[in-house]
C-alpha cells in the first residue's frame, strides 16, 4: 500500500484518497522555488475530487502557479459508488478550469492519446509555470479488491470496457503498423512473467523483518516510544 | 525586556536571514502583519514569496507544506490557532507524522507548524482549545511549548535543525509578556525539561502557558512558608521524564497543572509514569489540575471558572501538603 522510492523520486503511496494532491503541489513548488527542472505528476482517482483536499490543491497550485500536472484516472467508479452518484458535476474538467487551469479529458484507453497529451502537459507545465489537469477515461476490469462483489455494475459494462483494452488495442495497432511481430509480443510477454516471478522469488525469500526493528524509523534518531 | 511576541518575531525573522530555504506561510502572515502580530515587518524585509499569505485553506497549505520539505525547502507553517488544526490534521498525522516509518526512512518531513493555542481570552468554545497534548499521543511528531520569552526566541531554531516535524504552540495569554532575554545560553536544549524554582514540599509540573501561573503560585506559596518546586516541560513530545523524576524524588509529592482536559490525556500519561517509575518515591498520590471537561464558555467567570487559575492552584497544593 505504502509504497515509495527516493531514488526514483517516486513519493507514494498515499492511501489516504486526496491525501497525496496538496504535497504533489508541495513537491513541484519546491522544485520551482529551487530552480530545478522536474515534471511532478499526481495521480488520483476520480473518487478523490469529492475531497476538500483536491479544491484546496487545485486554489493553491493555480494561485501560486505551481507547475504540478494533475493525473485523474476517471475509471468511472470510486470502489462501487458511481461517478453521478457521487458528483453534481461529472465533467471533471469543468471542476479543474473553475480554477482557472487548463483542463484536457483523455481517452485513456488509447495509449497514444496517452503520450500525446501527457508530452503536451510536460511542455505546458514547464513553460507556463503552471498547473494542468488531464482526466483519463478509463475502466477497472477487475474487482476492487479481493473484498468486492461486483455488485454495483453489470457484466455486460464490464464486457464492453474489455473489448477496449489498451494493452490489446495497442498491440493490435503494433502489429497493424509492422512494428511488431506477434513472435516478439510473446517474447515480450514471457520476459515480463519472468521479471514478475523473479520479484515474487525475491519477496517470497527475503525474510521478514525483524521484530526488534519495529521502532526503528518513527523519527530521525532511531529512537522508540518517549 | 522583550515581549514573547517580539522573542518569536526574532526567532522568525533569524530563520528566515539564515537560511533561503525557509519560507514562512499561513493566514495573514504577510501583508497583514500576522493575527498575533507574530510575523509584523517580515512581509516588507522578506517579500510575499517567503511570508506568504495563503487562502483560509490549512488542509491545502499544510499538504504543500509536507511536499515542500520532502523535497527540500524548510517550511515555517502558521496555523493560526491550533482550533484549525483539525482541518489540517490528517496531512499532520497522516503524513507528516507517519511518512518516515511508511517509507522506510526514505522519506522524511522536515516541518515546523506554528499555532496559537490556549483560553483565556473570552473567544468560546472554538478559539480556545489546547489540542497540544492530544497531538503529544502521536509517534513521529515532536511538540515543543514555549513558556518563557527566552524559550520563544530560541526554540525556533532547534525545531527547525529536526529532520522530523515539529509542532511549536505559542500561548495566545503570552504574547504580551515580558521578560528578560540575552544571548542563547551555551547549553540550550529545546527538549529537555527545565526547573524553573527549585522546591522541596511538592514539584508542579506544567508547560506552556500554565508555567507562569504556576511561578506566581510558587511565589505567594513561598510567602506563607511553602516551598514548591516549578518544572516546566518544554517539549512534550519527547517528554523528558528524566527531569519530572528527579524533581518528584526530591519533593515526594507531584502536582501536573495542565490546561489540556484531564480525561485520557497528557496529564493522564505524565501521572501514569511517575506512578510506573517512582511510586515508592511518594509521599502521596500525584493529582492533576487541569481544564474542567466542557467545551470552554464565553463568559468571563465560567471561563475562569474552566481552566486552571493561580488560586486553583495554590488551594490544590495546600490539600496536598
Amino acid at each position: 500500500m505504502h509504497l515509495f522510492s527516493r531514488e526514483k523520486r517516486f513519493f507514494g503511496g498515499n492511501a489516504i484518497v486526496g491525501g497525496g494532491l496538496p504535497q504533489a503541489v508541495g513537491l513541484a513548488f519546491a522544485a520551482k522555488t529551487l530552480k530545478e527542472d522536474r515534471s511532478t505528476f499526481c495521480f488520483f482517482g476520480e473518487g478523490a475530487i469529492a475531497e476538500g483536499s483536491f479544491h484546496e490543491s487545485m486554489n493553491l497550485a493555480r494561485l501560486w502557479n505551481v507547475p504540478v500536472i494533475f493525473c485523474c484516472e476517471n475509471n468511472l467508479y470510486a470502489m462501487g459508488t458511481a461517478l453521478a452518484r457521487s458528483e453534481s458535476q461529472t465533467d471533471l474538467t469543468a471542476k479543474a478550469a473553475a480554477y482557472d487551469i487548463k483542463s484536457v479529458s483523455i481517452d485513456g484507453m488509447d495509449v497514444e492519446a496517452v503520450c500525446a497529451a501527457t508530452k503536451e502537459a510536460i511542455n505546458y507545465t514547464s513553460q507556463q509555470q503552471r498547473p494542468m489537469f488531464l482526466e483519463f477515461k478509463t475502466y477497472r476490469f477487475r474487482p476492487h479488491s479481493m473484498f468486492d462483489p461486483e455488485l454495483y455494475r453489470e457484466k455486460k459494462e464490464v464486457e464492453k470496457w474489455r473489448k477496449r483494452c489498451p494493452i490489446e488495442t495497442f498491440k493490435g495497432l503494433l502489429i497493424s503498423k509492422g512494428v511488431i511481430d506477434e513472435a516478439k509480443i510473446s517474447q515480450l510477454t514471457k520476459d515480463v512473467e519472468a521479471e514478475m516471478m523473479d520479484s515474487v522469488e525475491f519477496a517470497d525469500h527475503a525474510g521478514l523483518e525483524p521484530i526488534s526493528d519495529l521502532e526503528k524509523f518513527v523519527y530521525a534518531e532511531n529512537v522508540g516510544v518517549r | 525586556m522583550i515581549t514573547y511576541r517580539e522573542a518569536l518575531r526574532q526567532a522568525l525573522r533569524e530563520a528566515l536571514l539564515a537560511d533561503t530555504r525557509v519560507f514562512l506561510m499561513g493566514e495573514d502572515v504577510g501583508a497583514y502583519g500576522g493575527t498575533y502580530a507574530v510575523s509584523k515587518g517580515l512581509w516588507e524585509e522578506f517579500g510575499p514569496e517567503r511570508v506568504r499569505d495563503t487562502p483560509l485553506s490549512e488542509l491545502g497549505f499544510t499538504g504543500l507544506g509536507v511536499g515542500a520539505a520532502i523535497a527540500g525547502l524548510k517550511p515555517i507553517i502558521e496555523i493560526m490557532t491550533v482550533n484549525f488544526s483539525l482541518l489540517a490534521l490528517d496531512q499532520i498525522v497522516n503524513s507528516a507524522a507517519f511518512l518516515r516509518h511508511m517509507s522506510g526512512n526514505q522519506i522524511h518531513v522536515p516541518l515546523v507548524v506554528r499555532m496559537t493555542t490556549g483560553g483565556g481570552r473570552q473567544l468560546a468554545a472554538q478559539h480556545s482549545n489546547s489540542f497540544e497534548g492530544w497531538f503529544s499521543h502521536i509517534p513521529g511528531l515532536k511538540i515543543l511549548a514555549p513558556g518563557t520569552v527566552e524559550d520563544a526566541r530560541y526554540m525556533l531554531a532547534e525545531a527547525l535543525r529536526e529532520e522530523d516535524p515539529v509542532l511549536f504552540v505559542e500561548h495566545a495569554l503570552l504574547l504580551n509578556r515580558e521578560e528578560e532575554c540575552g544571548t542563547r545560553p551555551e547549553n540550550f536544549n529545546a527538549w529537555n525539561a527545565s526547573v524553573r524554582r527549585p522546591g522541596h514540599q511538592l514539584s508542579l509540573i506544567t508547560y506552556g502557558g500554565m508555567v507562569t501561573r504556576c511561578m506566581e503560585a510558587a511565589d505567594r506559596l513561598a510567602d506563607e512558608g511553602i516551598d514548591v518546586e516549578v518544572v516546566d516541560l518544554r517539549s512534550l513530545r519527547p517528554l523528558d521524564e528524566k527531569t519530572v523524576f528527579e524533581s518528584v524524588k526530591k519533593t515526594h509529592r507531584a502536582l501536573i497543572v495542565d490546561e489540556g482536559w484531564r480525561s485520557l490525556s497528557l496529564s493522564a500519561e505524565i501521572s501514569a509514569r511517575i506512578v510506573e517509575n517512582i511510586f515508592f518515591d511518594l509521599d502521596a498520590p500525584p493529582q492533576r489540575l487541569c481544564r474542567r471537561e466542557v467545551p470552554i464558555p464565553y463568559a468571563k467567570h465560567l471561563e475562569d471558572a474552566s481552566i486552571p487559575q493561580v488560586d486553583d492552584i495554590i488551594a490544590r497544593v495546600k490539600v496536598m501538603i
